[in-house]
């Protein structure tokens, strides 16, 4: 082989390795994973269109919230704007990627071996022990008195053994019904039909034991217990506004329009609609509620306010364990 | 690009492997396996609106004197939590539609949850190796009313304030204990101070969403762990999944849904007014309104209240069952006692322990379709009598006419629709070979 022909073939050689470094080699044949899929021309374009859109919907988002932030017009520009975007994935699913239906083993859910290896190594890792008992034991206590170190500083929430706060009341005898207002209420501000709502005077209008209604009936009508004579001076009778059922304000008052058919007067409460008569001293005449409406003894004073004439006649509020029947 | 991505990630975690795997992982396709899909969209689009009201919400009973942009509430002594939420309506851009947005979110993240539960019980989805799987379902629906009731209860409208109301009256109801459970809770009698205003914030805006998604995890995992059923059909074996691998088709698919999911909350939001807390007004013990609901997934408690006669048993003097006991805690024991032990008592009737990941059509095992359906009639029916003063209101239908019709429906209907529906399975199906004792001999 001459000089010239060798220099001429390290030469090309050379140009070869130089040109083809750094470029890939061709790729060895891979098998698919997916099958080849040609995506159409009419679902590319109409994907994104619906991209388009979104993004028109999501700018119209930032110039509505820019422009005054109108609810309706901010709800319906991102609403719009992720309805095409959800549009265009799920035709993007549909038409542009490869459709594959793939079936998969489940393999099995049951290992037998790491099963018996697991209890094997439970039981092993306790065999050199012989006061089980004790430790057993030793261990319950431990969990029991660490456990209750856990829980009793819940009991800082609230005062948890004093429930004689739920049964206080600040109705007592000589005691001043006012109006919302703070002003005493006067008894002849009370004709019958009317339905007023009464507060103890300088005490918190807010809890449960706090508010009346105060309603007045023909005397004639009454069928209150004997016990409670004297109870509602002039047909005025006034009860614990809040339901005994669960804890809502009667704010319903049945007053019969027609007389011969309609049903008599009744304090209603609009939560489940315990139904109560005024005219018996606050029975139960239909709904949920296990116990009468309580009722406050009424009198009226030199000035012709209403005052309790002595406590009402049950617990005020929802019922609970401690309300004595 | 996509090579040098995944060799980085591979490196620094030696989770390609997994990855792979993941992107093959099949989901059989059914409409009615979207319904879980769709809650845990709903999920995220409630966590999403949710931090955002957090940035303006102000937990507190505190008074004060309104002087917003609201002119028909200004002067009106109100509360902090209250006015925080009128300013974030009225004030803040784009507030009111993170706040009807998030409303409508809750309503419809339940309704997904009950649904997905009717196609998992009517389809024998809970069955082995699926127990964990449903009785963590069952636990987030619990979750998921209480977060709800909590949520709207933290605004102190009028709607809330008796929602609460009726709550610590339930509470208050537990034979022995409830005088001490109230006021554990709301720290003094009702309506408490604004410390159990801030416990129940604590527990709407952390430890319930908390544990939902510690929940959501598991019950993804044990899907996955297990993989989906699927329904009968060609090649559909019972050891095998027929269906869309998640990458490429189906997770451009989820994710389309997740989309839609959002824009219909958000189109809901933005257009559709809900709980307008400023018509309402603020709450004070003594006032309450005709003809007021809760959102519509506390219905069923509202009806057991209304439906229970006057009833309070008293021993030695004392209130032994308050009446709020009987709806509102034992009638939603025996309702969520029902779905977590019906495995158990489908597992002991029928004595069959094997595996499956078939699925039933609800015809095909009629005696567990008619039990479902008859608890779902008597549910149902509760519900439906919730709403009666609505009716009463709206329609002038007499309320203590419907009251003793659906005391008296509670009993029949069920009865009437396990018959119907038992019936119509076995017309339908196989002419009810697949009765409770041939089921166990029926083992694939």
């Amino acid at each position: 082989m001459s000089f010239v022909r060798r220099v001429g073939r390290w030469a090309t050689a050379g140009v070869v390795l130089l040109l083809a470094r750094g470029r890939p080699r061709p790729p060895a044949e891979v098998a698919r994973i997916l099958p080849l899929h040609r995506a159409g021309d009419r679902a590319e374009l109409a994907v994104a269109s619906l991209l388009l859109l979104a993004a028109a919907g999501g700018a119209g988002f930032v110039a509505v919230y820019l422009l005054g932030a109108d609810t309706q017009l901010l709800g319906l520009s991102l609403g719009l704007a992720l309805a095409f975007l959800a549009a265009a994935l799920v035709l993007g699913s549909r038409a542009l990627v490869p459709q594959v239906e793939e079936v998969e083993e489940r393999g099995e859910l049951v290992h037998a071996r790491e099963e018996a290896a697991v209890t094997q190594l439970v039981e092993e890792s306790g065999e050199g022990i012989t006061r089980r008992r004790l430790l057993t034991a030793a261990a319950g206590t431990a969990g029991l008195a660490l456990g209750a170190a856990l829980v009793v500083p819940a009991a800082s929430l609230g005062p948890v053994l004093g429930t004689d706060r739920l049964l206080r009341t600040p109705w007592q005898r000589g005691r001043r019904l006012v109006d919302a207002r703070g002003r005493p209420l006067a008894a002849d501000a009370i004709a019958e039909g009317i339905f007023e709502i009464a507060f103890p005077e300088g005490a918190p209008k807010d809890t449960l034991d706090s508010p009346l209604v105060v309603i007045r009936l023909p005397e004639e009508a009454l069928r209150l217990p004997d016990e409670r004579s004297g109870w509602a001076p002039g047909g005025l009778l006034a009860f614990s506004q809040i339901c005994t059922h669960a804890g809502c304000a009667i704010t319903l008052y049945r007053w019969p329009l027609f007389e011969p058919t309609a049903p008599g007067p009744a304090l209603v409460c609009p939560c489940h609609y315990s139904t109560f008569d005024p005219a018996t001293g606050g029975d139960v005449l239909f709904g949920p509620a296990g116990r009468p409406l309580p009722q406050l003894p009424l009198e009226i004073d030199g000035s012709g306010a209403l005052r309790a004439a002595g406590p009402l006649s049950g617990a005020t509020g929802p019922s609970w364990w401690g309300v004595r029947a | 690009m996509i090579r040098r991505a995944v060799g980085w990630l591979d490196e620094r975690s030696g989770a390609v492997p997994l990855v792979q795997k993941g992107l093959r992982y099949v989901f059989p396709d059914h409409w009615s396996f979207l319904l879980g899909e769709m809650a845990l969209y709903t999920f995220l689009v409630l966590v999403g609106t949710g931090v955002y009201l957090t940035l303006f919400f102000q937990p507190s009973y505190e008074p004060v004197v309104y002087d917003g942009a609201y002119e028909p509430l200004q002067g009106r002594e109100v509360s902090q939590a209250y006015h925080s939420v009128l300013d974030l309506s009225f004030e803040v851009k784009a507030g009111l539609l993170m706040r009807q947005t998030h409303h409508w979110a809750a309503n419809v993240f339940v309704v997904a949850i009950v649904l997905h539960l009717l196609r998992i019980f009517f389809t024998g989805a809970f069955r082995k190796p699926r127990q964990l799987t449903y009785y963590v379902g069952v636990t987030m629906l619990m979750l998921a009313v209480l977060e709800g009731f909590l949520g709207y209860s933290l605004v102190d409208d009028l709607l809330s304030g008796m929602g609460l109301a009726i709550a610590y009256s339930v509470v208050a109801s537990v034979p022995f204990v409830g005088g001490n459970l109230v006021l554990l809770l709301w720290e003094a009698p009702f309506p408490g101070t604004s410390d159990f205003l801030s416990r129940i914030y604590v527990g709407h805006v952390l430890l319930l969403p908390l544990a939902l998604g510690a929940l959501i995890a598991i019950h993804l995992t044990l899907i996955v762990a297990t993989k989906h059923t699927q329904f009968r059909g060609p090649r559909r074996l019972e050891r095998n999944v027929v269906g869309t691998p998640l990458w490429p088709g189906y997770a451009l698919r989820s994710l389309g849904l997740m989309c839609a999911v959002a824009a219909a909350l958000l189109l809901l939001g933005g257009l559709v007014q809900i709980n307008p807390v400023w018509l309402w007004g603020p709450y004070d013990t003594w006032l309450s309104t005709n003809g007021a609901q809760p959102d519509w997934y506390l219905g069923w408690l509202i009806g057991a209240l209304r439906l229970m006669p006057s009833w309070e048993p008293h021993a030695w003097g004392y209130t032994f069952v308050p009446n709020p006991f009987w709806g509102g805690v034992a009638f939603p024991l025996v309702v969520f006692g029902f779905l977590f032990l019906w495995p158990t008592i489908e597992r002991r009737v029928t004595g069959d322990d094997a595996f499956h990941h078939l699925l039933d059509r609800p015809r095909d095992v009629p005696w567990r379709t008619a039990t479902g359906v008859a608890v779902f009639t008597w549910v149902a029916c509760v519900f439906l009598a919730g709403a009666s003063d609505r009716f009463f209101v709206q329609a002038g239908v007499p309320y203590e006419e419907q009251i003793w019709f659906w005391r008296a429906a509670v009993f029949v209907l069920p009865v009437l629709a396990f018959l119907l529906t038992r019936r119509l399975c076995v017309e339908l199906g196989d002419g009810g070979r697949r009765t409770p004792a041939s089921l166990g001999a029926d083992r694939s």
